[in-house]
């Protein structure tokens, strides 16, 4: 691997002597002998398998749950219910402060996306509480239901979610994050062109190898150990102690190697019902999502539409940006206020706009709550800007990378959300591009620096 | 719920066990006999994680049942090493940084064994082929084809 050092040529004279080196990584020995130990690698006597009976409606009010055949069901132990539950509503992010709770760890009233988790049955194996679980008769009302960010803003939308009596979320500063720097209007008024753009995406599954699962031990000391592969342990310690109304020192979370998570295994879905199911029965419980779950169930990245207006000056600057953005957080909450903020801050991309509006909204609708997923709130932005970039460049006759050059941001550039640009890389990086990919760019572009201003 | 007697040689030992009638080899292997090589990452015959091989064939652990496995040879990922020296197909993930989370590796491995065992000098095309059940979500193909190349690489240098 070939590492540039000019642009260090300052601080560092020595020689780097671990970057740039290929190392073995330090877990790699087990992966090869089959020796490292994922959740899932435990058996315990005795261990009870929980399935869940899920929705099969996106939208629909509960009139009554009957559980009676399926606990005559042979090998069943147990069948939970929201009443067993502690603390049945939470949201995830209450533990800094964004709240409303929304979101019932197992139905109650309502449910509000198809997949979401009702009856828990526990079983003596697996197949006997699938078995026991087709056997639960839960009588839905089914209701309208709200299937995209287009029909969730409609003024006479159903509403998908009670706790939020609208179908986005209200932030403290608002109906949306806002972004507002210079004068947007201003800027349109003196560009020379405007271009107006929508994008959109689909949610999308992380489809980890690893299915989401843990596996719960009652212990002679009163405390439960939880083996889980979640990618958020203290989340999950602290909302389970808050769902399960049981002091944090009671739960012993153990995790270790994740079978691939990539932002998917942040929710808290599986933990506090197998710990309560651990309790109530007294026995080891084992709740691992079935690959059917992972792929339907388990929070995928969530759908954004995302509306971009730019105006953009003849000589390549882009001197107003207006966004309008639109996150489907599905029926809950979970990261997604924190995903659509994010993205907020980051419409203006890597580039030094004069005037920005940006307002950026998590929306609710009776689809798979959306959650973390790789730079969640900014990934799908990045695509949709970088598409800008090149029609943007395209409008007025500019090779793109140029048109890139000419906005990128640098050092002691203000940022739109108020943050001074330091330590940018952005302009060496594309001169190494610009030679290692054979697009030539401008010699004036070859001598710029990200440190200094030309002119 | 009926239980039957599995009993088949696993990695070289004489094993025993017995298991609920209709659970899978995957089953048997990780719940009784103590070998979580193995993995099961779909329980369908979709993603190769519990590739094992039984007398000689690749075969979907998640798809066989135990009690069809009598008599067998049975070898897994566990098994491939000698003692602390890996077995090249080993060796050559770790060089080649064939893995990241790791939960593909046993199953691919043992595909990737089975090819070697039949075509010691595979080309690119055989490579992917031999791996086109496995499923890996993190590393890339590529790292994964290059290090079953090198492992076939260095098994002819050393028989040379
Ligand atoms: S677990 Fe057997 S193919 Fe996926
Ligand atoms: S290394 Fe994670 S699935 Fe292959």
């Amino acid at each position: 691997m070939k590492l540039s050092k000019s642009y260090f040529a300052d601080e560092r004279t020595d020689d780097f002597v671990e970057i740039g080196q290929p190392r073995p990584r330090s877990d790699i020995r087990g992966h090869v002998t089959g020796r490292t130990a994922y959740f899932a690698d435990r058996t315990f006597p005795g261990l009870l398998h929980l399935k869940m009976v899920r929705s099969p409606h996106h939208h629909a009010r509960i009139r009554g749950i009957d559980t009676s055949e399926a606990e005559k069901h042979p090998g069943v132990a147990r069948i939970i219910t929201a009443k067993d539950v502690p603390q049945n509503l939470y949201t995830i992010l209450i533990l800094i402060q964004v709240g409303p709770e929304d979101e019932h760890v197992l139905a109650e009233d309502k449910v509000r996306w198809k997949g979401e988790a009702v009856v828990a049955v526990l079983a003596e194996t697996a197949r006997a509480a699938e078995e026991a679980a087709a056997k639960v008769k839960v009588d839905y009302e089914v209701l309208p239901a709200v299937l995209s960010i287009e029909e969730a803003l409609k003024p006479d939308a159903p509403i998908v979610n009670e706790h939020h009596g609208r179908n986005y979320y209200l932030y403290d500063s608002g109906e949306c994050r806002k972004v507002r720097f210079g004068d947007a209007e201003k800027g349109f008024a003196q560009a020379d062109h405007i271009l107006e753009e929508s994008y959109s995406s689909g949610p999308i599954e992380h489809a980890p190898l690893e299915t989401s699962g843990c596996i719960v031990t009652p212990e002679a000391n009163g405390r439960f150990t939880c083996y889980t592969n979640t990618q958020a342990m203290f989340f999950t310690l602290d909302n389970a102690s808050i769902i399960l109304q049981m002091p944090g020192h009671k739960l012993h979370m153990v995790g270790g190697t994740v079978g691939g998570g990539f932002g998917g295994k942040v929710d808290v879905t599986v933990e506090p019902v197998a710990i309560l199911a651990a309790k109530l029965t007294g026995r080891p419980v084992s709740f691992i999502y079935s690959r059917e779950e992972e792929m339907q169930v388990s929070s995928p990245r969530a759908a954004e539409k995302i509306v971009i207006k730019d105006g953009v000056m003849k000589d390549g600057r882009i001197v107003a940006r207006q966004v309008m953005a639109y996150i489907d957080a599905g029926a809950y909450s979970r990261h997604s206020p924190y995903g659509a903020q994010k993205s907020a801050a980051h419409f203006p991309g890597p580039y030094t706009i004069p005037n920005v509006a940006i307002d950026s909204y998590c929306v609710y609708t009776n689809r798979t709550p959306s959650s973390a997923m790789r730079g969640f709130g900014v990934t799908i932005g990045d695509f949709a800007l970088e598409v800008q970039t090149d029609k943007l460049a395209r409008l007025i006759g500019m090779d793109p990378l140029e048109f890139r050059f000419i906005n990128a941001y640098r050092d002691g550039d203000m940022k739109a959300h108020r943050q001074p640009t330091e330590g940018a890389a952005l302009i060496e990086c594309m001169q190494e591009a610009s030679v290692i990919a054979g697009w030539p760019v401008d010699e004036r572009f070859m001598k710029m620096s990200s440190q200094t201003r030309e002119g | 719920m009926a239980k039957v007697p599995v009993q088949f040689t696993l990695n070289g030992s004489e094993r025993a066990e017995f298991v609920e009638s209709g659970s899978t080899l995957l089953a048997a292997l990780r719940d009784k006999m103590g070998d979580t090589s193995p993995k099961g990452g779909c329980l369908q015959g979709t993603c190769g994680a519990c590739t094992v091989m039984v007398d000689g064939e690749l075969r979907l652990s998640c798809l066989t049942l135990a009690e069809t496995c009598n008599d067998a040879q049975i070898r897994t990922t566990a098994g491939l090493a000698n003692g602390e020296v890996l077995h090249p197909l080993q060796r050559a993930f770790e060089d080649a940084f064939a893995a990241q989370c790791g939960f593909c590796t046993p199953g691919m491995i043992m595909a990737a064994a089975a090819l070697l065992e039949r075509n010691p000098n595979p080309d690119r095309a055989d490579v992917v082929e031999a791996i086109s059940g496995n499923v890996c979500r993190c590393t890339g193909y590529e790292p994964i084809i290059q290090a079953v190349l090198l492992a076939a690489r260095a098994n002819s240098t050393s028989a040379a």
